[in-house]
């Protein structure tokens, strides 16, 4: 693929491709100034739907980000996941573990008999 | 070597060097797992930023009260506008950085030369910007007490979820015989000097306090409201400002390591480590975007006859975006 592609021009699609990088980037923040009531009220596993909303928009980006701009579409999948695939895994296992025992923590101080922050 | 050559000429191809089975070169690949390797230092710096927030969840302050700032709208509340602007920044550069690793395919050293430039001028421009955001990070607007406990008290007008935050000079009475001031090596103690002295002690604060009844302290503990959602901070009554101030022990102005007016402690050592070190990443690519500038304009690329450089740099470049990305997100969004 990247022989093949190497040189006719992409302009194009990187446009296309900041464009829509913007978009979703006015999106959130429109989203983040004006926190609609109805997707701020609403929680899923203790988080809100607006946060979902924000964190799946925030990979959206990535996506074309590590997709479009840094040519991993191009690469060999095997190469391709070989790098996204290991970050992606150990980032959400991180990810995972480590706010369990945040909020674990959270309810310990919570409901401890001495004050924490006074 | 001579008998391998003899069996079989693949088994060379194999073995003998030269030969890329992921189809894609030593140095991109090694820059592919450096960006693997540097991607997770960052995420650990966040999940432990998520990790402090989930534990302390109900005293965290509001990224929308902290970051409101805008230039030359200065006393507006502006929360988000700038970051946004800061992420357009970046990911123009970003743009102008595929730009010219795609001029390179083509080998047009001019168009490297153009593209590459203005992608170290964006990266400029975001630095600046940081810069900027951390003048007003580490000045502050409003000043704030922390009581015996380390908890920071905001002084507010109004009520509940419409109060607004004043500052301690809308407030504090000033004592012309205030007896505390900056130990300095002026004042003839030779090699000593103190902490700088607050503007207002907790003395004029407190007197201001007294004189104004239309002043509360809002804490660092959130509430939401149970209809929209919406969060926001606990202002205590008039009777238990005026009592709640008695605890108060240090005048908190701005921001350092050890503690900042915004709230919680750590909140703003997780603020100058996390953007800290994305604004070092931002430092260390424009180098590498400098030196590869030169040699573009020297042509050394031109006669390597390939661009790859280019390729790498950009790869780090996008990197660089691809992280500001979810320090948006997780530092002044979600």
């Amino acid at each position: 693929m990247a022989a093949e592609g190497a040189h006719q021009s992409n302009t194009k699609k990187i446009w296309k491709v900041f464009f829509i990088l913007s978009l979703i980037t006015i999106v959130e923040v429109v989203l983040g100034i004006f926190k609609p009531d109805s997707l701020h009220h609403v929680h899923i596993f203790g988080l809100s739907l607006l946060n979902y909303i924000f964190i799946i928009l925030t990979i959206w980006k990535a996506y074309y980000i590590m997709w479009s701009f840094m040519h991993l579409e191009q690469e060999k999948s095997s190469f391709r996941w070989s790098v996204a695939g290991v970050l992606g895994f150990l980032c959400v296992y991180l990810i995972t573990l480590v706010l369990i025992e945040g909020n674990y923590v959270y309810d310990v101080f919570h409901n401890s008999q001495y004050k924490w922050i006074f | 070597m001579g008998a391998t050559v003899t069996t079989a000429a693949t088994k060379e191809n194999t073995w003998g060097g030269g030969n890329e089975p992921l189809k894609v070169s030593y140095g991109k690949m090694m820059m592919w797992y450096f960006i693997l390797s540097d991607s997770l230092t960052f995420c650990g710096f966040l999940v432990g930023y998520g990790f402090t927030r989930y534990k302390f969840m109900d005293t965290w302050p509001i990224a929308d009260e902290v970051f409101n700032h805008f230039p030359f709208l200065h006393g507006v509340h502006a929360p988000m506008y700038y970051v946004a602007l800061m992420t357009f920044i970046l990911i123009f550069s970003s743009v102008t950085m595929v730009l010219a690793v795609d001029a390179g395919h083509q080998m047009k050293k001019g168009k490297v030369a153009t593209y590459m430039f203005l992608t170290i001028l964006g990266g400029l421009v975001f630095l600046g910007s940081q810069a900027w955001e951390w003048k007003n990070f580490i000045t502050g607007t409003y000043g704030a007490v922390e009581t015996r406990g380390g908890s920071i008290l905001h002084f507010v007008k109004g009520e509940g979820e419409e109060a607004k935050q004043i500052a301690l000079s809308d407030f504090a009475i000033v004592d012309a015989n205030r007896d505390e001031a900056t130990l300095t090596r002026g004042k003839g103690t030779w090699f000593l000097k103190g902490p700088s002295a607050p503007t207002y002690s907790i003395e004029e604060i407190k007197a201001g306090l007294l004189a104004n009844p239309d002043i509360k302290i809002r804490t660092q503990k959130t509430l939401e409201n149970a209809e929209t959602g919406r969060r926001y901070k606990e202002v205590l009554t008039r009777e238990q400002s005026v009592e709640r101030i008695n605890d108060a022990t240090i005048v908190v102005e701005g921001a350092n390591l050890i503690r900042n007016e915004y709230g919680h402690k750590t909140f703003g050592d997780f603020f100058f480590f996390i953007t800290g070190f994305h604004g070092f990443h931002v430092f260390t690519g424009i180098l590498i975007n400098v030196v590869i500038f030169f040699n573009v304009l020297l042509g050394t690329y031109q006669r390597r006859g390939s661009y790859e450089m280019v390729e790498k740099g950009g790869l780090y470049w996008h990197f660089v975006d691809l992280v500001w990305v979810f320090v948006f997100t997780f530092f002044y969004l979600v």
